[in-house]
C-alpha cells in the first residue's frame, strides 16, 4: 500500500490515485476519470449542501485530474467558496485550484478578488499569506490593478508580521515585474530601503530582492541602500559559520543573502564614501581568502554554497573594474577552478573568465590559463563547456597568442559539434583577420576553414576574404596561388570554388607565368567543377571566364566555345543564360580596349565594419555583442559604411548593367560612324535597373542610334544665348548648357521639386526622388504660348566620360515603340513630335550612379524645341520658324545620393577620428551670402541629404551631419560639420569622407547653399 | 528535458536553453528542474533545489516520489511557503504547520535522500 497520509488526509482522493495508478492502459484511465467527473458532478450538483471536507476533497480530485492534462470545465465556483472557508485546509486547496486553474480572464474574477480582499484585511497572518502567494501566484495584470496599490502598505506598516512582511515584498516584486506601471511609487519606497536593517533576516532577504529590481528603474532613489548593503553582507560575512542558526546552511552564514546583497550591489558602480568602500574592498578580501580555507563539511552542498558567494564575488569584482589586485586574484581563483573537479565550477569558470579578459588589468592575467582553456576544449565531455572554452579562448585572443589559438579552433573544429560550427568559423574567420600579421597566414586559415567546414563557411566569412584579398595588393599572388592548389583537390567544397573562381578571375594572371597553373590550366581547372556547382556558383564561373577571357587573350576561344554550349545558351536559369549570352556578345564584339576596361580587376572595397563580426553579433544577440566588442578590439571597422552587406552580384562580378555600360563607353567596332555621344540616348537594357527591357537582338538603343544618323543641319538660330551649338551642331556637341545652368542648378542642392527652367516660351518643371544609388526624375514641359510647337525633342546627353560614372536611362518619347508621345499626337512620325499649346507634358528620367566620382556638374541635358517639322539636329527648336534649342544641366548632384545616417556623439567623434588624413577633409570658409538663419540652415541641411546630429558638437551653434552616399559600386561615409560665425557672418565648412574627391565635391555644392 | 535525462551524473547541471538556463538536479529518479535568467546564480539555485528537497523530506520523512504524487498539494503547499513569484521566501528548514500535523509511515520503495547518502 503506498503512503497515504492520515490526519486530515484525504482518503477518498488517496484511493482515486491509486486506482489511476492501477490503471493499465490510457483508455482505462479515461474510463476511470470520467466515471469521477460524472459523480463529483452530480455531488456539487445535488440538492444536499455539501461540507467543507467534501468539496475540499472534491476540488482536490479535479486538480489532480487537471494535472494529469485533462480539461476541468466545473468546479471553479466551488472553489471561490473555499476561498471564504474559515479552515485553513480548505482555504488552501481554494487557493491552489485558483492559483493553478483559474485563468485571469476568467468572470469569477470578481468573486476572487473580493475573497482575497478580505482575507488580506483579515489581519490574520496565515490567511493574508495565503492571499498575498495567491496574488504573486497569479501575478496577471487584473490582479495588479486590483492590489497593487494595498501591498506596499502591508509591507511597510509597523504592525505587519514578519512573515506578512515579507510575503508583501516578494508579492510586490512578482506584481512589478510582470507589470511595472501598476507598482506606485511613493514615499514607501524609502522605507523599504530601511527593511535591510530589520532585525528578521527573511525580511532583509525579501527586501533585497524587491529592491535590487526597483533599482535598476530609479537608481537614485534607492541610492542609500548601498551602504547598508555593504554594512549588511560585512556582517555577514565576517561572522562564525554558526552564529546565525537558523540562517546557516551548510556552516555557510545566509548564502541567499549574501548573494543577493552582492547582487544588488552590481547595480551601482563602486561607492564613493571611501568608507563604505573600504569595508567592501575588506569584504571581498574575505570571501577571496575564505575559499583558500580547508571547506567545513565534505558536503556538495557546503561547497555550492560557499562557491555561489565567491562566483557573485568575483562578478562584482568583475563589475567595477577598478581593483587591479582584486581583479588578478579574481582571475587566480577561477584558474584553479578551472581544473576542479566538480564539472559545474569548471563551466562556471571558464564563463566568468571570459569577462575577466576583457578587463584590462586582468587580460594578461587571464591570458596565463590558455593551456588549461585549450585542454578543455580538447578534452571536455560537455558540449556547452567546450563551447565556453571557446568563447574564452576567442576573448583571450591577442596578437601575441592568436596564431596559437587559430590553430587549436581549427583543429577542434574537425570534430566540434555540429550546433556550434558555424559559431567557432566565424570566430576564427574573426580572429584571422584581426590579428594577421601576414595576410597569407590568412589566407591559409580562411581556406583551412572552407576545407574543413565548408558547409559552415556562411556568405559572410567568403565575401569578407574576397574583400581582404581585393583590397591587399601584396596577397594577390599568393592567393591566387594558394586557391589554385587548393582546387586542385578531388573533392573540394563549393565555397571553395566560389572563393577560387573570384580570385583567379581578378588574379590568375599572377600565377600564370608558372608552366604548371598557366591560363588554359587554370580553366580546366575550374571549368571541371563547373557541372557539380549550384547555380549561383555557376553564375559566378561565367564572370570568371569572360574575366579569363581579358586577362588571357589565349583562352578565348576554349571559353567562347563553352559559352556557345546549348547547355549555356538555352539554360533553363535566366540569370545563367543571360549571363552566357551577354558575356558571348561582349567577348565578340568588343575590342580589346573596351573589353579591359570593362573587366578592369575590381576596384577595392570600402573599409566597413566586418561583416562577419555583424554575423556574430547578431547570432549572439546584443548582449554577448558588448563582451565581443569590448575596447581592446582595434577601431579599425568604420561603421559608418557598416551594415549592409554586399550582395553576390556586387561582390562576385560586375553586373550586367555594368558590363553593358561599359559596351556604350565605347561604340563598338561594327558603327564606327556613330558618334560618341549618340550612346548615351540609350534605353537601358540591364536586366536589374527599375525601368529595365532585358533586350536580347537588335535593342532599341541600335535602332534609336540608327534614327540618329545625322543629315547636315540648316543653320538654326539658338534661343538662348549660346551661339555655339547653333554654329556647330553636330550631333556629338550638343551645345554647352546656358550660362544660367549653374546657378539654376544651384537651386536643387538641397531641394528635390521646382521649376528648373522658365522664359517667356517654355518651363520646365523637375520632380525627382532618390533612393540609394537610384533616381527617379519627371520633367514637366510647359508650353506658355498659344501656339504649338512643332517638333519639339528633349534629349539627354553627358559630356566627356561621365557615362562611365552615371547611367541615365531615359525611356525616351523618341524610341520607337514607347507611346507616351505618340498618344498625344496618334498617327505623328515621332520626329515631328508636336508640344501643344499651354500644356504640361511629363517625362520619366532614371538614374543609376555607379561610382562615386561623379562630378555631376558637367552633365548637361539638352531641350531641343523644334518647330517646323522634322529638321534633325536635335539641339536646335523654331519658334515662330526659327529653331530653337536649350541646354540645361539636370539637377542629380552626388548629395542626392545621401542617406541619413543617425549616430551618438561618441560615434560621431570615432569616425571623425578615423578620417583623418589630409585627402579626406575638404574645409571651406566662405562669407554667408543668406541671411544667417538656424532654422533654414537646418532645413538645408535636412535638404542636403544628410541626418542632423544633435548634442554632438559642445558648441550648439554648429551643426554637425552624417550620411552615407550609395553608389553601385560602394558606399561612402560622409561626416560634415558647419560653424557658423554670425559676428562676422561666415561660415566654415567641413567635410571628411573616405573618398578624396567626394569630400571635396561635398564641400564645393554646400557652400554655395549659405 | 530530453537533454536533462541524457545528461551523465559527472556533467554539469547548468543547460542552456534560448535565454535562460535550466538548472537540474537529480534525486534517485526524481528531476527537478529550475528555469532562472542568465544572470540569477546557478550555484544557489542548486542549492534552492536541495532545500526544496530538504523540506519535503522533512514534511514527509524519507520523501519518494509516490509521496509526491499522492499528496501532490503538499508538494504545492511547501513550495509555496519556500518559494514566491520565484524567489527564496523561507531558507529555514522549518516545516509547515499542516506538514507537522503529518506523520506517515513510510514503506516506499525508495528513499531518495538516503540513496544521496543526506538522511
Amino acid at each position: 500500500m503506498p503512503a497515504v497520509s492520515k490526519g486530515d488526509g484525504m482518503r477518498g482522493l488517496a484511493v482515486f490515485i491509486s486506482d489511476i495508478r492501477n490503471c493499465k492502459s490510457k483508455e482505462a484511465e479515461i474510463k476511470r476519470i470520467n466515471k469521477e467527473l460524472a459523480n463529483i458532478r452530480s455531488k456539487f450538483k445535488g440538492d444536499k449542501a455539501l461540507d467543507g471536507y467534501s468539496k475540499k476533497k472534491y476540488v482536490c480530485k479535479l486538480l489532480f485530474i487537471f494535472l494529469l492534462g485533462h480539461d476541468i470545465d466545473f468546479g471553479h465556483m466551488e472553489a471561490v467558496n473555499l476561498l471564504s472557508s474559515n479552515k485553513y485546509t480548505e482555504k488552501q486547496i481554494g487557493y491552489l485550484f485558483i492559483s493553478v486553474l483559474v485563468n485571469s480572464n476568467s468572470e469569477l474574477i470578481r468573486l476572487i478578488n473580493n475573497a482575497i480582499k478580505n482575507d488580506l484585511a483579515s489581519r490574520n497572518p496565515t490567511f493574508m499569506c495565503l492571499a498575498l502567494h495567491c496574488i504573486a501566484n497569479v501575478g496577471s495584470r487584473e490582479m495588479g490593478e486590483a492590489f497593487a496599490a494595498d501591498i506596499p502598505r502591508i509591507l511597510v506598516a509597523g504592525d505587519s508580521m514578519d512573515s506578512v512582511k515579507q510575503s508583501a515584498a516578494l508579492c510586490l516584486l512578482r506584481l512589478y515585474k510582470a507589470s511595472p506601471d501598476l507598482v506606485p511609487m511613493g514615499e514607501w519606497t524609502a522605507r523599504v530601503v530601511h527593511l535591510l536593517n530589520d532585525q528578521h533576516m527573511g525580511v532583509v532577504t525579501a527586501a533585497v530582492s524587491l529592491i535590487t529590481c526597483l533599482c535598476k528603474k530609479n537608481p537614485d532613489d534607492f541610492k542609500t541602500c548601498i551602504s547598508l548593503a555593504v554594512s549588511r553582507l560585512s556582517r555577514i560575512v565576517s561572522s562564525a559559520s554558526t552564529d546565525l542558526q537558523d540562517y546557516t546552511y551548510y556552516f555557510v552564514p545566509a548564502p541567499w543573502l549574501s548573494v543577493k546583497l552582492l547582487r544588488l550591489l552590481q547595480c551601482y558602480p563602486p561607492p564613493e564614501d571611501a568608507a563604505v568602500k573600504g569595508r567592501l574592498v575588506e569584504c571581498l578580501e574575505t570571501v577571496l581568502n575564505k575559499a583558500q580555507e580547508p571547506p567545513k563539511s565534505k558536503k556538495v552542498q557546503h561547497s555550492n554554497a560557499k562557491n555561489a558567494i565567491l562566483f557573485e564575488t568575483i562578478s562584482l569584482i568583475i563589475h567595477y573594474d577598478s581593483e587591479p589586485n582584486l581583479l588578478v586574484r579574481a582571475c587566480n581563483q577561477l584558474g584553479q577552478f578551472l581544473q576542479h573537479r566538480e564539472t559545474n565550477l569548471r563551466y562556471l569558470a571558464l564563463e566568468s573568465m571570459c569577462t575577466l579578459a576583457s578587463s584590462e588589468f586582468s587580460h594578461e592575467a587571464v591570458k596565463t590559463h590558455i593551456d588549461t582553456v585549450i585542454n578543455a576544449l580538447k578534452t571536455e565531455r560537455d558540449v556547452s563547456v567546450r563551447q565556453r572554452a571557446a568563447d574564452l579562448l576567442y576573448a583571450m585572443c591577442d596578437r601575441s597568442n592568436a596564431k596559437q589559438i587559430v590553430s587549436e579552433m581549427l583543429r577542434y573544429l574537425e570534430t566540434a559539434d555540429y550546433a556550434i560550427r558555424e559559431e567557432i568559423v566565424l570566430k576564427v574567420a574573426i580572429l584571422a583577420e584581426k590579428y594577421a600579421v601576414d595576410y597569407s597566414w590568412y589566407v591559409d586559415t580562411i581556406l583551412n576553414l572552407i576545407r574543413i567546414a565548408g558547409d559552415y563557411v556562411s556568405e559572410e566569412v567568403w565575401y569578407r576574404v574576397l574583400q581582404i584579398v581585393t583590397n591587399r595588393d601584396d596577397v594577390q599572388g599568393y592567393a591566387a596561388k594558394t586557391v589554385f592548389e587548393a582546387l586542385q583537390a578531388p573533392a573540394c567544397h563549393e565555397n571553395m570554388v566560389k572563393v577560387g573562381g573570384y580570385i583567379l578571375g581578378e588574379f590568375g594572371n599572377l600565377i600564370a607565368g608558372d608552366p604548371r597553373s598557366s591560363p588554359p590550366v587554370q580553366f580546366s581547372l575550374l571549368h571541371s567543377k563547373f557541372h557539380l556547382c549550384s547555380v549561383a556558383t555557376r553564375a559566378l564561373l561565367l564572370s570568371t571566364y569572360i574575366k579569363f577571357i581579358n586577362l588571357f587573350p589565349e583562352t578565348k576561344a576554349t571559353i567562347q566555345g563553352v559559352l556557345r554550349a546549348g547547355s549555356q545558351l538555352r539554360n533553363a536559369d535566366v540569370e545563367l543564360q543571360q549571363r552566357a549570352v551577354e558575356y558571348l556578345t561582349l567577348s565578340s564584339v568588343a575590342s580589346t580596349d573596351v573589353l579591359a576596361t570593362v573587366l578592369e580587376e575590381m576596384p577595392p572595397f570600402p573599409e566597413r565594419e566586418s561583416s562577419i563580426l555583424a554575423k556574430l553579433k547578431r547570432k549572439k544577440g546584443p548582449g554577448a555583442a558588448s563582451a565581443l566588442d569590448d575596447g581592446r578590439r582595434d577601431a579599425s571597422s568604420n561603421d559608418i559604411n557598416g551594415g549592409v552587406e554586399p550582395t553576390p552580384s556586387t561582390v562576385s562580378t560586375p553586373s550586367p548593367s555594368a558590363d553593358l555600360l561599359g559596351l556604350r563607353a565605347a561604340p563598338p567596332p561594327a558603327a564606327p560612324q556613330a558618334p560618341a555621344g549618340a550612346g548615351n540616348l540609350l534605353v537601358d537594357v540591364s536586366s536589374d535597373g527599375p525601368v529595365a527591357q532585358p533586350g536580347l537582338g537588335p535593342t532599341p538603343e541600335e535602332a534609336f542610334l540608327s534614327e540618329l544618323e545625322p543629315p547636315a543641319p540648316e543653320s538654326p538660330m539658338a534661343l538662348l544665348a549660346d551661339p555655339a551649338p547653333a554654329a556647330d551642331p553636330g550631333p556629338e556637341d550638343f551645345g554647352s548648357p546656358i550660362p544660367e545652368a549653374d546657378e539654376l542648378l544651384n537651386k536643387f542642392v538641397c531641394k528635390n521639386n521646382g521649376v528648373l527652367f522658365e522664359n517667356q516660351l517654355l518651363q520646365i518643371g523637375v520632380k525627382s526622388e532618390f533612393r540609394q544609388n537610384l533616381g527617379r526624375m519627371y520633367l514637366f514641359y510647359g508650353n506658355k504660348t498659344s501656339v504649338q510647337f512643332q517638333s519639339f525633342t528633349p534629349t539627354v546627353v553627358h559630356p566627356g566620360d561621365l557615362q562611365t560614372h552615371i547611367l541615365l536611362a531615359w525611356p525616351s518619347p523618341l524610341a520607337p515603340g514607347l507611346p507616351s508621345w505618340d498618344e498625344m499626337d496618334p498617327g505623328r512620325d515621332p520626329s515631328s513630335a508636336l508640344l501643344p499649346e499651354s500644356l504640361s507634358v511629363p517625362a520619366t528620367l532614371t538614374v543609376f550612379v555607379l561610382d562615386h566620382i561623379i562630378e555631376h556638374r558637367g552633365h548637361s541635358v539638352q531641350f531641343a524645341d523644334e518647330a517646323e517639322g522634322g529638321q534633325r539636329p536635335l539641339s536646335h527648336a523654331r519658334y515662330g520658324g526659327a529653331p530653337q534649342s536649350l541646354t540645361l544641366k539636370l539637377p542629380v548632384t552626388i548629395n542626392k545620393f545621401f542617406q541619413p545616417t543617425e549616430m551618438a556623439a561618441q560615434d560621431f567623434f570615432q569616425r571623425w577620428k578615423q578620417l583623418s588624413l589630409p585627402q579626406q577633409e575638404a574645409q571651406k570658409i566662405f562669407k554667408a551670402t543668406h541671411p544667417m538663419d538656424a532654422e533654414v540652415t537646418k532645413a538645408k541641411l535636412l535638404g542636403f541629404g544628410s541626418a542632423l546630429l544633435d548634442n554632438v558638437d559642445p558648441n550648439p551653434e554648429n551643426f554637425v551631419g552624417a550620411g552615407i552616399i550609395q553608389t553601385k559600386a560602394l558606399q561612402v561615409g560622409c561626416l560634415l560639420r558647419l560653424e557658423p560665425n554670425a559676428q562676422a557672418q561666415m561660415y566654415r565648412l567641413t567635410l571628411r569622407t573616405s573618398k578624396e574627391p567626394v569630400s571635396r565635391h561635398l564641400c564645393e555644392l554646400l557652400a554655395q547653399q549659405f | 528535458m530530453q537533454v536533462a535525462l541524457a545528461h551523465k551524473p559527472k556533467m554539469h547541471s547548468f543547460l542552456e536553453w534560448r535565454d535562460l538556463k535550466v538548472v537540474y538536479k537529480r534525486y534517485a529518479n526524481l528531476y527537478f528542474c529550475c528555469t532562472i535568467e542568465g544572470q540569477d546564480n546557478e550555484l544557489m539555485t542548486l542549492e534552492l533545489i536541495h532545500r526544496y528537497v530538504e523540506l519535503l523530506d522533512k514534511s514527509f520523512g524519507n520523501v519518494c516520489e509516490l509521496d509526491i504524487i499522492f499528496n501532490f498539494e503538499k508538494g504545492y503547499f511547501i513550495l509555496d511557503e519556500f518559494l514566491m513569484g520565484g524567489d527564496i521566501k523561507k531558507s529555514v528548514l522549518r516545516a509547515t504547520e499542516q506538514a507537522d500535523l503529518l506523520q506517515e509511515e513510510d514503506e516506499s520503495p525508495c528513499s531518495v535522500l538516503e540513496e544521496m547518502g543526506l538522511a
